[in-house]
C-alpha cells in the first residue's frame, strides 16, 4: 500500500510543478533520485525474498533481507529529509541563468538543519510504531486474548515509547530553533504572538483573527515564550507583524498543528512514563483504565506526525523553496484548474478505496492476532502477512486461520 | 571525464532502465491482461502466482527510470509529464489498482471480483497508456522555449492509439511467453494458442508503426535510408517471430517462445531508440539540452550511477534465480 501510493508523490513534480522541477532539478533531482537508487536497492530487491523466500533462502540470508530492508527504509528518510531540509533552508546553490544549481553538496547533505529534521522524523517513525505496537499489546490484554504476547508488546512498546519521548522532545526544541534562525516567518505563525513582545509570552491557546492581526480566545502564559525562545525571561521576541503580508503563511494552520504534534508528544510522555511506573510497580497488566488509555491511543503517533508536516509545509508558504521560490510561480504553467480538480477527485476516490480496505484488512490482521499461519500454505502464493487476514478460505492465500476454529482446516 | 561522458551516461542509463522495465513489467503487465479474458479461478491463481514474487521488483524499475530522469534531464521531466498529465493520473490510479488488488484479491471473497477486475483494468490500462505516450512522442510534442505548449489531449490522435493497442498486444505477447515458461497444464496450453495469435498482432503493429513512423519523420526516414545497416534490426525481429512461431509448434521448447518474445520487443525498441537518438523529446530536445549541470551528473554518477546498476542486475538475476522453474512445482513456499 505504501509503495504504490508513494509512486504518486514522485511523478506529481513532473506533472503538477513542472517549473519547480526544471529551476531546482538540478538539486532535487539527485536527491530524490538517490532515495529511489537506495530504496530500489535495498527494499524492493529484499522485500521479496522478505515477503516470499523464507523457505527458499538460507537462514543468514533472510536475515540479511530484514536488516537490507531496514537500512533501505532509513536511508530513504535520510534523502528524502535532505531533499525537504533544502526546500526549507536552501543551502550550496547558486542561480545561474536562472537555473538553481548545486555548488556544494557536502552543504546541502551534511548540514546541521537538516540532521535535526532527520532525527526528528525518525525518532516520529519509531515512537509512531511503538505506539501501536503498545496500543495493540494493550487491546489484547483488555479482551483477554494473546495474553502473552500482549505483555510483551505493551511493555516493548511502552518501553521504547519511554526512552524515545524524551530525546525526541530535545530534538524537537532543536527543530524549533533552526526555524527560528532560519525562517521567522514560520516560526512567528507557530508562536502566534502578532505583537513584538518584551518579555514575551507563551499562546498555548488562541483563535488566531489575521484579517485584524490579533487573536481570540487568547490563553497566554506570561514571559514563558522569551525563555522558550531563548533561555531568559527578558528577551524581546518579534511577532508576526514583523514580517511582510504577502510573506506570512496562512496562521492557523502551523499555529494548531504544532500545538496538536507537542499536546501528542506530551500525551505520549506521560502515558509511557505511568506505564512503566505501573510496570514497575507490578500493576501493568491489570489496570484497565491505563490499557483502555493506551489501546485508545493507536493512532496518536500517526496524528501527531501528520500535524507536525503541517506545520513545516504549510508553515513554509508561501515559498515552495523558502526566499528562492514562491509556490505560486512553481506550478506547470499549462494546467487548467479543471485538470488539476480532476485528477485531485480521482486520487481522492482511489486513495479513498485503497486505504479503507487497507485499514480493514490491518484491523482483521490485528483481530486475528499472532496465531496466523507462519508454516508452509499450501497453494498459496506464499507467506504475505496480509495473506493472513481476511475472510477468504480457498484464495491464493492463506487458507489456515489459528484464530477461528471453524477456518482451521484448509477446504482444499 | 567531461560533461558529455555524464549527460551520455545517463542518457544510455536511463534507456536502458526503460527496456529492462519494459521487458519485465511488460510480461507480468500482459499476464495481468491474460488474466482478465479467463474466468477459470484455478487459472488465474495460477497466473497470479506465476508472477507473484517478481512483479513488485519490476514495477521499481518504472521509479528508477523516473528517478534518474528528474536526476539528470530535469528539463524532460518538465515537459513529458505535463504533456501526458491526464494519462499520467490515469497511470498511476491503475497501478496503484493494480498493486492493491493484487494484495487484497487473496482474501476477499466478496469483494474479489472488484479486485479481480481492477487487476486485469489496471494493467490494461498501464500498457495502453506507455504505449500511447511512447505514440505521442513520435508524432512530436509542440515544445516552446523549453517547456510543454500543447493542451492536454495531444495523445488522443490516431497515431497514439495504434501504438497503445500495439503495446498492450507486446505485453501480452510477453505474458503469454511468460505462462508458458513458468505454467504447466490447461494455463500453459492456452497460453501456447493465444501467442500465435498475439505474434500475428504484433508483428502487424510493428510493421504499421514502423511505416506510419517514417511517413511522420523525413528526419527519421533520412537515418534509416542513409544506414541500411540498421536494417538487420527488423529482419532479426522477423527472424525471431519466426522463432517463436516454429516453437510453438513444437512441444517441449518451453524456454523459446518467451526468449523469442523478448528478442522482439528488445529489437522493436532498438528500433525506437536509433530512430531518434540523441533526440529525448524527438526533434525538439536533446541529450545535451536537456543535460543537468555536471556537478549534478558527476554526484550522482559516482554514488550511484557507478553502483548501482551493476548491483541491481545481479540481485535481479539472484531472485529470478531464486524462484526458478515451473510455478506449479514451487507455489508452496
Amino acid at each position: 500500500m505504501g509503495v504504490v501510493t508513494g509512486i504518486v508523490m514522485a511523478f506529481q513534480f513532473g506533472t503538477n510543478w513542472s517549473v519547480l522541477s526544471e529551476r531546482t532539478g538540478a538539486i532535487q533531482g539527485p536527491l530524490l533520485g538517490y532515495e529511489a537508487f537506495t530504496a530500489f536497492l535495498l527494499e524492493a530487491s529484499f522485500f521479496g525474498v522478505v515477503m516470499f523466500g523464507r523457505q527458499r533462502v538460507a537462514p543468514w540470508f533472510y536475515l540479511l533481507s530484514c536488516v537490507m530492508v531496514a537500512l533501505g527504509t532509513t536511508l530513504s528518510s535520510f534523502w528524502i529529509m535532505a531533499n525537504n531540509s533544502w526546500m526549507q533552508v536552501p543551502v550550496g546553490h547558486a542561480i545561474i541563468d536562472d537555473k538553481i544549481v548545486p555548488t556544494d553538496w557536502i552543504a546541502i547533505i551534511g548540514g546541521w538543519v537538516f540532521h535535526v529534521r532527520w532525527l526528528h522524523m525518525l525518532l516520529a517513525a519509531y515512537l509512531t510504531t511503538a505506539m501501536v505496537v503498545a496500543a495493540t499489546g494493550a487491546w489484547y490484554l483488555l479482551r483477554r486474548r494473546f495474553m502473552s504476547e500482549g505483555r510483551l508488546m505493551l511493555r516493548y512498546g511502552l518501553g521504547l515509547v519511554g526512552v524515545l519521548i524524551p530525546l525526541q522532545l530535545v530534538i524537537g526544541h532543536l527543530n524549533g530553533d533552526y526555524t527560528q534562525l532560519h525562517q521567522p516567518s514560520k516560526f512567528t505563525a507557530i508562536e502566534g504572538r502578532w505583537q513584538t513582545e518584551q518579555p514575551a509570552r507563551l499562546i498555548l491557546f488562541a483563535w488566531p483573527d489575521p484579517q485584524n492581526e490579533r487573536n481570540l480566545f487568547e490563553i497566554a502564559v506570561p514571559a514563558l515564550g522569551s525563555f522558550i525562545d531563548t533561555g531568559n525571561f527578558t528577551s524581546m521576541e518579534p511577532g508576526i507583524v514583523t514580517i511582510p503580508p504577502d510573506e506570512r503563511p496562512p496562521i492557523a494552520v502551523p499555529f494548531f498543528g504544532f500545538r496538536i504534534m507537542v499536546g501528542i508528544g506530551l500525551l505520549m510522555l506521560g502515558l509511557s512514563w505511568l506505564g512503566l511506573a505501573l510496570w514497575a510497580t507490578g500493576r501493568l497488566d491489570d489496570s484497565r483504565r491505563f490499557l483502555q488509555l493506551t489501546a485508545l491511543s493507536f493512532p496518536i503517533g500517526f496524528v501527531a506526525v501528520i500535524a507536525g508536516w503541517y506545520t513545516a509545509e504549510v508553515g513554509r508558504q508561501p515559498w515552495v523553496v523558502f526566499g528562492l521560490l514562491r509556490t505560486n510561480d512553481a506550478h506547470t504553467p499549462t494546467l487548467s484548474g479543471g485538470e488539476v480538480l480532476t485528477t485531485l477527485i480521482g486520487y481522492t476516490l482511489v486513495y479513498g478505496v485503497v486505504y479503507s480496505f487497507g485499514f480493514y484488512y490491518i484491523a482483521r490482521l490485528i483481530w486475528e492476532g499472532p496465531g496466523a499461519p507462519t508454516g508452509r500454505i499450501e497453494g498459496g502464493t506464499g507467506m504475505r502477512p496480509m495473506a493472513a487476514a481476511g475472510d477468504a478460505d480457498t484464495a491464493t492465500g492463506s487458507s489456515v486461520r489459528v484464530a477461528r476454529p471453524s477456518a482451521a482446516t484448509p477446504k482444499e | 571525464m567531461d560533461a558529455s561522458f555524464f549527460a551520455t551516461f545517463w542518457a544510455a542509463l536511463i534507456a536502458f532502465g526503460i527496456l529492462v522495465y519494459v521487458v519485465l513489467d511488460g510480461f507480468d503487465l500482459g499476464v495481468g491482461i491474460l488474466f482478465g479474458i479467463t474466468r477459470d479461478e484455478a487459472a488465474r491463481r495460477t497466473m497470479v502466482s506465476a508472477i507473484a514474487p517478481v512483479w513488485d521488483g519490476n514495477e521499481t524499475w518504472l521509479v528508477l527510470v523516473g528517478a534518474s530522469l528528474f536526476g539528470a534531464f530535469p528539463a524532460v521531466y518538465a515537459i513529458f509529464l505535463p504533456a501526458f498529465y491526464l494519462p499520467v493520473a490515469l497511470l498511476l490510479f491503475a497501478l496503484i489498482f493494480r498493486g492493491v488488488a493484487f494484495e487484497f484479491r487473496e482474501r476477499a471473497i466478496r469483494t474479489r471480483p472488484l479486485w479481480d477486475t481492477g487487476f486485469f483494468l489496471g494493467s490494461l490500462i498501464v500498457a495502453f497508456v506507455q504505449g500511447a505516450a511512447i505514440g505521442t512522442m513520435v508524432t512530436e510534442l509542440p515544445v516552446l522555449n523549453g517547456r510543454y505548449a500543447g493542451s492536454a489531449f495531444e495523445w488522443v490522435a490516431p497515431f497514439p492509439i495504434l501504438c497503445g493497442i500495439g503495446l498492450v498486444l507486446g505485453y501480452a505477447l510477453l505474458g503469454a511467453g511468460w505462462l508458458v515458461l513458468k505454467t504447466e497444464g490447461p494455463v500453459h496450453e492456452r497460453a501456447r494458442r493465444q501467442m500465435i495469435w498475439l505474434l500475428v498482432g504484433v508483428a502487424v503493429f510493428v510493421a504499421v508503426a514502423f511505416a506510419g513512423a517514417l511517413r511522420l519523420h523525413i528526419r527519421m526516414a533520412d537515418r534509416w535510408a542513409t544506414s541500411p545497416g540498421l536494417l538487420v534490426l527488423p529482419l532479426l525481429l522477423v527472424l525471431s517471430a519466426l522463432a517463436v512461431f516454429v516453437s510453438l509448434r513444437r512441444e517441449g521448447s518451453d524456454h523459446i517462445p518467451f526468449i523469442g518474445a523478448v528478442t522482439m520487443v528488445v529489437l522493436a525498441y532498438l528500433m525506437l531508440v536509433t530512430s531518434f537518438w540523441p533526440y529525448m523529446i524527438p526533434f525538439s530536445v536533446t541529450i545535451e539540452d536537456a543535460a543537468a549541470p555536471v556537478e549534478s551528473l558527476s554526484f550522482m554518477f559516482w554514488g550511484a550511477g557507478l553502483i548501482v546498476p551493476p548491483v541491481v542486475l545481479i540481485y535481479t538475476a539472484i531472485v529470478y534465480w531464486v524462484f526458478r522453474g515451473k510455478t506449479s512445482k514451487t507455489s508452496t513456499y
